[in-house]
C-alpha cells in the first residue's frame, strides 16, 4: 500500500497534508524566535563565539552529538544499512564511542585549561603560528565549501522527497540560519542543535517501533534479512575476517586501525565543528562529562538510523538500488530508504514531524559549519594575520558579518555544485585529507613534550600531502587500491580507512624525525599544553555518580556488551 | 534567561497537540485510503499524546517564572 503511495506520485516520495505544513512552519518560526530572543546575549566576543562558556554538560553534550547528526548523515547511513547491513553500525559504535571517551578523559583537559578558542588556537600555543595558519586556513576554506555541498544535497533531497523547488530550499534554509546565528552567535546555534536532537528522536523513533511490530520482532526481522540478502548482513564482526566475506569489502584491521583509531579519533577530537560545542562548557567537569553524555546517546542512534535501513531491507517490497542505477531506471536508491519508511508508517502530522526532523538536522549542521567557520576566521585568521588591534566590539561585528558572508559563500558553492556535480566528490574528498594528519599533530603535541614547532608543522603538511597523493593515485589508477588497502578484494570504503591510517603514520613519522632534529621547546613554555608538564585540574570533590570516569566506565561496559550481542 | 528546555517543551507540546488533533480527526473520520501500513494502530493519536504530555511537563518544569 505504501509502495503505491511512493510510486503513484512520481514527482516526489511523499505529499504533505496541511497539518504537516503547519508543523514545518512552526519549526522555522521557533528557531527564528530563539535567535531573536538571544540577540541581546551575544554582545562580547566570549558570548558570541564561545556562548559565554556557560553551557551545562547536558546542553554541551547534546549539542556536540547533534552537530554530527545532520539530515544527510541520517539518510546516508540508513541507506548504508540497507546496502551493507548491520556493519554500518561500526560508524556509530567503535567508530565513535572510544574517540568520544578519549576526548573526554585525555584531550579535553588540555583544550579546556589552555582556554583556547579553537583547535587551530591550540596548535598556535603548542607549535606556533605556521601550524595554526595551515590548519585554520584549510579548515575555514573547507568548512564553508562543505556547508555549500551539504546545502545543495539537502535541497536535492527536498526536491526528490517533497517536490520542493531547489532554489526555495536553498534560500529559505540559508537565510534562516544566517539570521539566527548572526543574531545569537554560538549560543543560538547550540540551542537550536539541542532542539533538533529532540525533534529527530520525536520524528524518527516511530519508524523502528512500528517497523519491529510489523516484522514480528528482531528475530523475525533477522530471518527475513537472511532470506532476502544473506546472514552476513546481520553480524557486526563475524564477517570481518577477510575483505571478501562481508558486503562492505573491508576487514577488521581497516575498521579497528583505520576507522576507530584514526578517522574517528581525528573527527571527534580535532574537528572544530564538534569540539567547539565542548569548549563552551561552563567548567572542567562539564567539559569532560559532555562527550561522555554524547557517547551515551550516540550508542543508541542506530535505533533511528541503522534499524530503519535494516527494516527497509527486510520489509519493503521494492528492491532499492545504487544512485547511478536509480537515475537510469527511475527506481528508488538506497538513500531513499528513510523517507520511504517514513511514508510507510507516518500519516498526517507524523509525516510533518519527520520532515521537520530532516530539515532541522540539515539547518543545525549548517549552523554548526557556519559558527565554526566564523570563530576560526575571526580568531585564527583575521585577528593574528590581518588586524590584531581591533576592539572586542569590532571582533563581534566581524563575527556577525562573517556569518552572513560564510552563508553566502555556501550558497555560491551550492549553485556551483548544481552546475558541476563532480565538484561535490572533490570537496568531500578534500575535507577528509586533513582529519587524520591533524589528529596525529594534536595528539603528539599533547602527549609528547619533545615535539617541536617545526616537527608539528612539517608532520601536518606531509601527512596531508600523503593523503592527497594516495587519493589522486587511486583516482588515476583504480587498481592502486590493492596497494593502499593491502588487498585485491578491497572496496571503496576500505580506501578511506587505509588512506587515513597511512597519512597518520606519515604525519607521526615526520613529526618525530623533524622534532628530534630540531631544538626542543623549553619545558616551562609547555605548561598547560602537554601531559607530564601540566597539573590537570580535578573535577572537584563530587560523589562517585558525578565523576566523568565513572560514567565513562558505564558507557564502556554497555559499548562492549552491544558489540558482543550483535557480534 | 529562558531555559533551552522550556523551548523544547514548547516545541514538543505544540507538535504533539497538532499530531494528536490530526490523529483524532482520522479516528472520527477514517479516510478511505489511509496511505500508511498499520493505520489501525493510530500511531498519531498515542504518539501525539505522548509528545504533548512530555512537552507540557517540560514547559511546566522549566517555565521562566519558576526559575526566579
Amino acid at each position: 500500500m505504501t509502495l503505491l503511495l511512493a510510486t503513484d506520485v512520481p514527482a516526489h516520495l511523499v505529499r504533505l497534508a496541511p497539518v504537516d505544513v503547519v508543523i514545518v512552519a512552526f519549526y522555522f518560526a521557533l528557531v527564528l524566535s530563539i535567535g531573536w530572543y538571544l540577540r541581546g546575549r551575544a554582545n562580547t566576543s566570549e558570548d558570541f563565539f564561545m556562548a559565554g562558556r556557560e553551557m551545562t554538560a547536558w546542553v554541551a553534550g547534546l549539542s556536540f552529538l547533534s552537530a554530527n547528526l545532520g539530515a544527510l548523515e541520517l539518510m546516508g547511513w540508513a541507506g548504508s544499512a540497507y546496502q551493507y547491513g548491520i556493519l554500518a553500525t561500526h560508524w556509530y559504535w567503535i567508530g565513535a564511542i572510544p574517540a568520544m571517551l578519549f576526548l573526554a578523559l585525555v584531550m579535553m583537559p588540555f583544550y579546556y585549561i589552555s582556554k583556547t578558542h579553537s583547535v587551530p588556537g591550540y596548535l598556535k600555543l603548542r607549535f606556533g603560528e605556521p601550524s595554526r595558519a595551515l590548519s585554520a586556513i584549510s579548515f575555514a576554506f573547507m568548512t564553508v565549501l562543505m556547508s555549500g555541498v551539504n546545502m545543495f544535497a539537502m535541497a536535492k533531497v527536498m526536491q526528490i522527497v517533497l517536490g520542493w523547488d531547489i532554489n526555495f530550499s536553498i534560500w529559505v534554509s540559508s537565510l534562516t540560519v544566517a539570521i539566527y546565528v548572526s543574531l545569537g552567535g554560538l549560543r543560538s546555534a547550540i540551542f537550536n542543535e539541542v532542539l533538533q536532537f529532540f525533534l529527530i528522536w520525536a520524528g524518527a523513533l516511530l519508524i523502528p517501533i512500528l517497523g519491529l511490530y510489523e516484522a514480528g520482532g528482531w528475530t523475525n526481522l533477522k530471518l527475513e534479512i537472511t532470506q532476502r540478502a544473506s546472514a552476513q548482513y546481520i553480524h557486526l564482526w563475524a564477517g570481518l575476517g577477510s575483505f571478501s566475506n562481508n558486503p562492505m569489502g573491508i576487514n577488521w584491521a581497516g575498521i579497528v586501525f583505520g576507522l576507530a583509531a584514526i578517522i574517528s579519533m581525528g573527527y571527534w577530537t580535532t574537528d572544530f565543528l564538534v569540539v567547539q560545542r565542548i569548549l563552551a562548557a561552563k567548567d572542567i567537569r562539564s567539559a569532560e562529562m559532555a562527550p561522555i553524555i554524547g557517547a551515551g546517546f550516540k550508542m543508541f542512534v542506530p535505533i533511528i538510523v541503522i534499524l530503519p535501513g535494516l527494516l527497509g531491507l527486510g520489509l519493503l517490497p521494492e528492491k532499492l538500488v545504487p544512485e547511478s542505477v536509480a537515475a537510469v531506471t527511475g527506481g528508488h536508491s538506497y538513500n531513499d530508504v528513510l523517507p520511504l519508511m517514513l511514508a510507510r508508517y507516518c500519516g498526517p502530522g507524523l509525516l510533518g514531524l519527520g520532515v521537520t526532523a530532516l530539515i532541522a538536522g540539515f539547518m543545525s549542521g549548517m549552523a554548526g559549519n557556519v559558527s565554526a567557520f566564523t570563530t576560526v576566521w575571526t580568531y585564527d585568521i583575521y585577528r593574528p594575520l590581518i588586524n590584531s588591534k581591533g576592539s572586542d566590539h569590532h571582533y563581534v561585528n566581524m563575527g556577525r558579518w562573517t556569518t552572513i558572508v560564510g552563508v553566502l559563500i555556501s550558497v555560491g558553492t551550492a549553485y556551483l555544485v548544481m552546475h558541476f556535480a563532480s565538484i561535490m566528490d572533490y570537496v568531500q574528498a578534500l575535507f577528509s585529507f586533513f582529519i587524520a594528519p591533524l589528529f596525529g599533530t594534536v595528539v603528539l603535541g599533547m602527549l609528547w613534550k619533545r615535539a617541536t614547532g617545526a616537527g608539528g608543522f612539517w608532520g601536518l603538511l606531509c601527512g596531508t600531502l600523503s593523503s592527497i597523493s594516495m587519493w589522486a593515485w587511486v583516482k588515476v589508477d583504480p587498481s592502486a587500491l590493492r596497494y593502499v588497502a593491502l588487498s585485491p578484494h578491497a572496496k571503496g570504503l576500505a580506501q578511506d580507512m587505509f588512506q587515513a591510517l597511512w597519512s597518520f603514520v606519515v604525519c607521526v613519522t615526520v613529526t618525530v624525525l623533524v622534532s628530534l632534529a630540531t631544538k626542543a621547546i623549553p619545558e616551562v613554555e609547555l605548561n598547560g599544553l602537554v601531559y607530564g608538564l601540566t597539573n590537570v585540574p580535578s573535577v572537584g570533590d563530587v560523589p562517585l555518580y558525578k565523576k566523568p570516569l565513572f560514567w565513562a566506565a558505564i558507557v564502556t561496559v554497555v559499548f562492549v556488551t552491544l558489540n558482543i550481542i550483535f557480534w | 534567561m529562558i531555559s533551552i528546555w522550556f523551548f523544547i517543551g514548547v516545541s514538543l507540546a505544540v507538535n504533539g497537540a497538532l499530531i494528536l488533533a490530526a490523529g483524532v480527526y482520522q479516528l472520527i473520520r477514517p479516510p478511505a485510503d489511509p496511505g500508511v501500513v498499520l493505520f489501525s494502530l493510530h500511531a498519531n493519536v498515542w504518539w501525539g499524546a505522548l509528545l504533548l504530555m512530555a512537552g507540557l511537563l517540560y514547559c511546566f518544569r522549566f517555565a521562566p517564572r519558576r526559575r526566579h
